[in-house]
């Protein structure tokens, strides 16, 4: 059955929050609509709206022109809707096999009983998987599902969602896990399902495939769609709408730094298996942006060069010495500091102070011996809370009841109260307010112009042009592009980024 | 109308945060005061401070507890370890006819080891603490049992070769137990001396700061530039040095190898350890909560069994005291506590 689905003004907000603005677009049977936005953007609100996870939002959603009533994964499913998430591990039933997998949502609605011999659950698997015409023997589909590798969990999921023949299907990057020939064999089959009237919201971090697939392009920024394109598309204005164009704009290129003394130096590092060497220097006195979208490797090269994991391949030298960091114990002995990405899975202490957090990194430096002296720790904190202008009520305040602003001040602020060589800064401003960001910002250039190097990770392209002095494009785990500011434009970066579509 | 509910609000949640921060002092001090004036035993200092002798096994043991929870983990071993202690200090003075000196030396020897094997097991071989501590138990159980034949050793008795054994627990070892500093028996001044050293380790020294950093967000740790290793492997180490030195009084106590000894210290000692998390609203494993902990449960313990509860229902008073613990933890704190829930 061929459906439509339309969404009128929809909005969500989680508390003060407002993630969706009044978003309204439309998918018509046998039309793939491509989903794009940055992080942040709203993009996973809106499936989980449409997959009926989230069920309190205003505005409506309509299918074949009918009022759709979502309340649950469940009702979602009973009007045609069905949705493969990003996290695999959200599908997969640990402890069950391939076979039971592959049929959990009937056995879960009691369709099948969970009590069926193997021999029937098999062969009612294997039904399941000829929509995506998998050939997994017996054994397979006999396994434990974990024993599957993440790109066949991926096709599981696929082959699960087809085959309640969704006359709506979302899908939240499926290919993220998935090798060239796996992401080829799903197009086939996701062309053959718009040739069949499905109705299809696709959503994929990866340019190529959305150009190759997509009949529409929603682009969608901070909760409000910014346009909408037809085929062909034009990338260049797609990213501009993606990443935001605003009067920051006018800052680009002030006052630019250029450092002379190479500080970091790697040769033909390897980020991911499959990716190409590449060879950059990094150089005191100026900030160094490395632009690259969700997947690109920076997380990867900022904790390889922080000794929080390995590089695949490449020479480091730092300093004029090789520099291998057993781990981040080393890195911060010799002067290399990271900010990491999550503060809140890689930062924050549960119920830790300003004054605790602050010091944690530099324990030695407030004690005697091993001896902590409170007062000097009170005061490290105090001054960091000064020199950061953190809005608190005073240093002994838990940094969890901050705002988010005020919490990444303070992960940033305790690494700049040391003297550091080599600060790496992995998405620093994300959620994260215009003051405080400036703020963040102005600090990195004052470690600059005192000699040191700051590298910052970023996949928003106004954070990079509004701090960095340089700017390098990373590009599934290559480096694509490095130029000064002053010698390019907003304009050409986002060419070069967009080069891969 | 607004108004009048938020002023509601405040002052229920302050009476709650009252409760959450002294309810457990409070039950303490109200079940310590009741026993007081209703029992006239229980008003006898000899009363008091052999209450706190028989305390200090499980507290001192407790503390060591502490410290694994500290770090995010838990030590199953210690109960095995407090009784390896028993086994190995009879061995080395009724059938090596040492003196106590060499048994104390051998026994906290031995706890380093222990602990060391526990580390080498948690942090080189990454086999998740509950499970290698549980292993590590039933190992020292059996181990303790090879030398001894499975039979506790006691003064004067009878050898493999049909000979007397050559030792005896000697003076100064039994003394341990029995000895007094003016009215406070030594067992309790090593209690107290040790809770002030692990109060003072874990909050005043980077060495605690860092255990606790660990134990709650190891990944932070990691990248804040602590050894995570090295201060998980401390914590386990300290952990079984505790259990060991509880051991010894045990032993010192019941004046010989006791086979059996130990069994049911590690269940009393969890107990008191989480206890002591509720105390003033840590929400983190504490030295003197841990201290205060078994301090509760030996006056409720000691209370009811001179005015008659029978012994047999001492495990239904443990329970219940820790029941009330954790319902000021986790019913009526607004802060979850990470260390409890990990365990």
């Amino acid at each position: 059955m061929k459906k439509s689905l339309e969404i009128k003004s929809v909005r969500k907000s989680f508390g003060t929050n407002e993630v969706l603005k009044g978003i309204s677009f439309r998918i018509e049977p046998g039309e793939i609509v491509s989903l794009l936005g940055a992080n942040g953007a709203g993009k996973s609100t809106l499936i989980k709206i449409l997959s009926g996870a989230f069920t309190e939002f205003d505005g409506e959603i309509y299918i074949n022109d009918q009022p759709a009533n979502i309340g649950s994964p469940l009702q979602a499913r009973s009007q045609g809707i069905e949705t493969v998430h990003q996290k695999i591990n959200e599908g997969i039933v640990a402890g069950l096999t391939v076979a039971e997998n592959l049929l959990f949502d009937r056995i879960a609605l009691g369709e099948i009983s969970r009590f069926a011999t193997p021999a029937k659950m098999v062969r009612e698997a294997r039904e399941v998987l000829k929509a995506l015409s998998l050939e997994w023997d017996d054994q397979m589909l006999k396994d434990d599902v974990f024993n599957l590798g993440i790109a066949d969990q991926q096709l599981l999921l696929l082959a699960r969602a087809l085959s309640h023949n969704p006359a709506l299907l979302i899908l939240d990057e499926p290919t993220s896990a998935l090798s060239n020939a796996e992401v080829s064999r799903l197009f086939k089959i996701i062309q053959r399902l718009r040739t069949d009237g499905v109705a299809i919201l696709y959503v994929s971090h990866r340019l190529g495939e959305i150009d190759e697939l997509a009949d529409r392009l929603v682009i969608l920024r901070d909760g409000v769609i910014q346009t909408i394109q037809d085929k062909p598309f034009n990338w260049t204005n797609a990213l501009h709408d993606m990443l935001g164009m605003d009067l920051r704009e006018a800052q680009f290129g002030i006052e630019e730094e250029r450092g002379t003394d190479v500080v970091l130096s790697v040769r033909n590092a390897q980020i991911f298996e499959e990716s190409k060497p590449w060879s950059i220097q990094v150089r005191s006195g100026e900030v160094t942006g490395i632009i690259g979208l969700l997947g690109a490797g920076k997380s990867e090269l900022a904790r390889g060069l922080f000794g929080a994991e390995k590089l695949k391949s490449g020479e480091v030298e730092f300093l004029g010495e090789a520099f291998i960091p057993k781990s981040p114990a080393d890195a911060i002995k010799k002067g290399v500091f990271l900010i990491s990405e999550d503060r809140t899975r890689d930062g924050i202490l549960e119920n830790w102070s300003i004054s605790n957090t602050t010091s944690l990194p530099f324990l030695k430096k407030i004690a005697s011996g091993s001896l902590i002296n409170f007062g000097k720790e009170n005061d490290l904190a105090s001054r960091m809370i000064e020199k950061l202008n953190v809005v608190t009520q005073s240093h002994k305040s838990t940094v969890d009841s901050l705002s988010g602003g005020n919490q990444q001040k303070v992960m940033v602020g305790r690494w700049l109260m040391q003297n550091s060589r080599l600060l790496l800064l992995d998405e620093p401003f994300r959620g994260v307010d215009i003051g405080a960001r400036r703020e963040i910002a102005g600090q990195i250039r004052d470690l600059v112009r005192a000699g040191n190097a700051a590298i910052i990770f970023s996949s928003d392209i106004d954070e990079i042009l509004e701090s960095s002095d340089r700017v390098l494009i990373m590009v599934q785990g290559d480096i694509k592009f490095d130029s000064y500011l002053s010698e390019t434009s907003r304009n050409e970066i986002i060419q070069k980024m967009s080069e891969v579509a | 109308m607004k108004k009048v509910k938020t002023i509601r609000t405040k002052a229920e949640f302050s009476a709650r945060d009252f409760l959450v921060k002294y309810g457990f002092i409070l039950v303490t001090l109200i079940s310590f005061v009741s026993f007081f004036s209703t029992q006239d035993t229980f008003r006898l200092s000899t009363t008091f401070f052999s209450m706190l002798k028989y305390t200090s096994v499980v507290a001192i043991t407790g503390l060591g507890i502490t410290f694994s929870m500290a770090v995010g983990g838990l030590d199953l071993s210690v109960g095995a370890v407090a009784g390896m202690a028993v086994t190995l200090s009879a061995m080395t003075m009724v059938i090596y006819d040492k003196s106590a000196i060499v048994a104390v030396a051998l026994v906290l020897l031995a706890g380093v080891v222990i602990g060391c094997l526990n580390a080498f097991l948690i942090v080189v071989l990454k086999i998740p603490d509950l499970l290698a501590t549980l292993a590590s138990m039933f190992a020292i159980m059996g181990l303790k049992l090879v030398p001894v034949k499975g039979q506790s050793v006691s003064s004067g008795m009878m050898m493999q070769d049909g000979t007397t054994a050559p030792g005896k627990f000697t003076d100064t070892f039994l003394k341990i137990d029995s000895g007094q500093l003016g009215p406070i028996p030594y067992a309790v001044i090593v209690w107290m001396l040790l809770t002030v050293a692990c109060w003072f380790f874990l909050t005043r020294t980077t060495w605690g700061r860092a255990m606790y950093a660990v134990g709650s967000n190891p990944e932070a740790s990691l990248l804040a530039g602590i050894n995570v290793k090295r201060y998980r492997a401390l914590a386990y180490i300290l952990s079984s040095v505790l259990a060991s030195i509880s051991g010894m009084i045990l032993a010192s106590r019941i004046g010989q190898g006791d086979i059996s000894a130990g069994n049911s210290l590690l269940l009393d000692s969890v107990a008191v350890a989480l206890v002591g998390t509720s105390v003033l609203a840590m929400g983190k494993p504490n030295a003197w909560g841990t201290a205060l902990g078994a301090f509760l449960i030996g006056v409720v313990i000691t209370g009811l069994t001179i005015a008659g509860f029978p012994y047999y229902g001492q495990d239904v008073v443990k329970g219940a005291v820790l029941l009330l613990a954790l319902v000021f933890s986790f019913t009526l704190s607004r802060k979850k506590s990470r260390f409890i829930s990990a365990v």
